[in-house]
């Protein structure tokens, strides 16, 4: 309970400041899910055939769930890199946490929740906007909001656990070009991942987007069993386990040493 | 009225206290103890172990070894709750620079677990101190160094802290921002709260501090008032003498009580320096330049560790 008030700090700290910029953020937050489905749904998509391999569903609406997950993911890499690095080491807000009350773990806690409610707010953006292009193929994608949530947290909590060890900025590229990059185009969102060779399919598996993808695309066609849906959400809970464990430990390591 | 709110009249106690990373071993074994309502200084140059045994006061830092008691409890314990009673400024300031001024010291007081309606009198009552209110919903990236430094002492204050803790204060502000810094350090002193000080600056040293000590290398090697450390380590007056550079230096040893040797000149330490000059100008000795000062704490560091404090 102590420890939920105080993370919160950190929450309300970014709510100050979003609530002076939010403008800013907002039409980034709308335009890309515009761009993305006006250009890759209705334009590239009027030249794709449906097949029985996408479900026989306008490539627009095969695309549109899997975008609101690939967005989360892209939000939550920017989220979680440079901004956690600068709050070590250019403003060193973190510092100034720590000397309150307030422990690296709450500070941890704080900032995740942060990330996690940003993710949110996009994602029921993006949806918002799908429907309204025609792009939802069922109301099903109402939930793809949760399960692009979850993955962007998935993949954001280990990278703020990286950041967190970092001193200088220059690996962010690496992340992005090998990580990010690949994780966009590879992992089902454009087309369906059993195009690709079998030996890549066990790193396309490892990927917090594969798993919001298969859940999203799912939930929005009412194609999801519940053993599947249990077993990508239970990988995806992992992997916030995860990072929020080695998250504390550096953030701890680094603050209070 | 006095109110003793902890219980204890010393808030800090530290007993063979040690810090070490690694195989450095930053602090070696230090005792110090700070009373209620007094300013104490740590003076020392970096590397002195200043900063370490600060973080380790503030409950940021563990310790490695020794006792240390902070407002009568134990840092390894009861970190958050001696934190919730402290104020810390910190060396570099790590101020939110996206917000504004008053953002900054009411999140800040927010972190206390303060309500919103506390955080945005306190910010009022703050930014009057800190003379920032009419930069109050200005960003902070633009202000001064020493607009940065009043908010970030302000922001310290957010919580009414029993004891303050300040690492440098002044390093790197011009001379009239230090005043005004040492300004308001003054009218907290009086106000009762508790200060302590570490610093490189004997001047800020001597200004603000009741009571310190010198520390060098991770150790203390000397504790007492400002005026107790000169008089016990010093002579009243110093005669600066400066010669022709490269010119060899005339043994003046029997002139003064003690002669230190430093690269561009000789201090000859005395309790009467412009007698002393006036023997040393009788005995032929003609250096280009001579100054009679009084004693301060350079000179006591300079006897206790044979360096200067900044090189």
């Amino acid at each position: 309970m102590q420890t939920l008030r105080a993370s919160w700090f950190g929450f309300e700290k970014h709510w100050l400041w979003y609530r002076r910029n939010w403008r800013a953020t907002a039409v980034s937050s709308f335009l890309s899910p515009l761009l993305f489905l006006v250009a890759l749904g209705l334009g590239f998509g009027s030249q794709v055939q449906s097949t029985a391999l996408i479900g026989g569903v306008p490539y627009l609406q095969y695309l549109a769930p899997a975008l609101v997950v690939i967005t989360a993911v892209q939000g939550a890499t920017f989220e979680s890199t440079y901004a956690i690095m600068s709050s070590f080491l250019w403003q060193k807000t973190y510092i100034g946490m720590v000397a309150t009350p307030i422990t690296p773990a709450q500070v941890v806690y704080g900032q995740v929740m942060w990330i996690g409610s940003q993710l949110f707010v996009r994602s029921v953006v993006f949806v918002v906007i799908a429907v309204a292009l025609g792009a939802a193929g069922g109301p099903g994608i109402g939930l793809a909001v949760l399960f692009a949530t979850l993955a962007g947290l998935a993949f954001s909590c280990p990278l703020i656990a990286y950041s967190a060890t970092l001193d200088k900025p220059d690996s962010f590229n690496t992340v992005f070009r090998f990580v990010l990059m690949p994780m966009t185009l590879f992992t089902g969102a454009f087309f369906p991942v059993s195009q690709l060779p079998n030996w890549l399919l066990p790193l396309v598996w490892l990927t917090p987007a594969w798993h919001g993808i298969e859940l999203a695309r799912g939930a929005t066609f009412g194609t999801l069993g519940l053993l599947p849906a249990l077993g990508h959400t239970a990988y995806l809970v992992a992997m916030i386990a995860v990072g929020l464990f080695f998250s504390v430990r550096f953030f701890h390591r680094r603050l209070a040493v | 009225m006095f109110v003793n709110v902890g219980g204890v009249e010393n808030l800090v106690e530290a007993k063979a206290l040690t810090k070490h990373f690694g195989t450095f071993e930053a602090v070696r074994g230090i005792d110090v103890e700070v009373r209620r309502g007094e300013a104490f200084g740590f003076l020392g140059p970096n590397g002195a172990g200043k900063s370490s045994t600060m973080r380790m006061v503030a409950c940021v830092s563990g310790r490695t070894g020794g006792e240390l008691k902070v407002l009568g409890m134990d840092p390894d314990r009861d970190g958050p709750k001696i934190r919730a009673r402290i104020g810390v400024v910190p060396q570099l300031d790590n101020l939110d620079l996206e917000l504004t001024v008053r953002q900054n010291l009411q999140i800040y007081g927010r972190y206390f677990g303060m309500s919103r309606q506390r955080c945005r009198e306190k910010a009022v009552e703050l930014l009057e101190f800190a003379q920032l209110a009419d930069r109050a919903d200005h960003e902070v990236e633009p202000l001064s160094g020493g607009m940065k430094r009043r908010l970030t002492i302000a922001r310290s204050l957010v919580n009414d802290p029993e004891l303050l803790l300040l690492d440098e204060p002044t390093t790197g502000l011009d001379p009239q921002a230090r005043h005004l810094l040492w300004d308001r350090l003054f009218r907290l002193k009086q106000d009762g709260v508790t200060l302590i000080i570490t610093t490189h600056y004997m001047d800020e040293a001597e200004q603000l501090c009741d009571r310190l000590v010198v520390m060098d290398g991770g150790r203390i090697a000397a504790e007492g008032s400002p005026s107790e450390l000169i008089n016990r380590y010093s002579t009243r007056e110093v005669l600066e003498l400066r010669f022709q550079p490269g010119a060899e230096k005339p043994d003046l040893e029997r002139f003064a009580e003690r002669v230190e040797v430093l690269p561009d000149r000789l201090l000859l330490y005395t309790q009467d320096g412009e007698h002393t000059l006036a023997k040393v100008h009788e005995h032929g000795v003609q250096p280009i330049q001579s100054l009679v000062r009084r004693s301060s704490l350079e000179d006591v560091f300079l006897r206790l560790t044979g360096r200067t404090l900044v090189d």
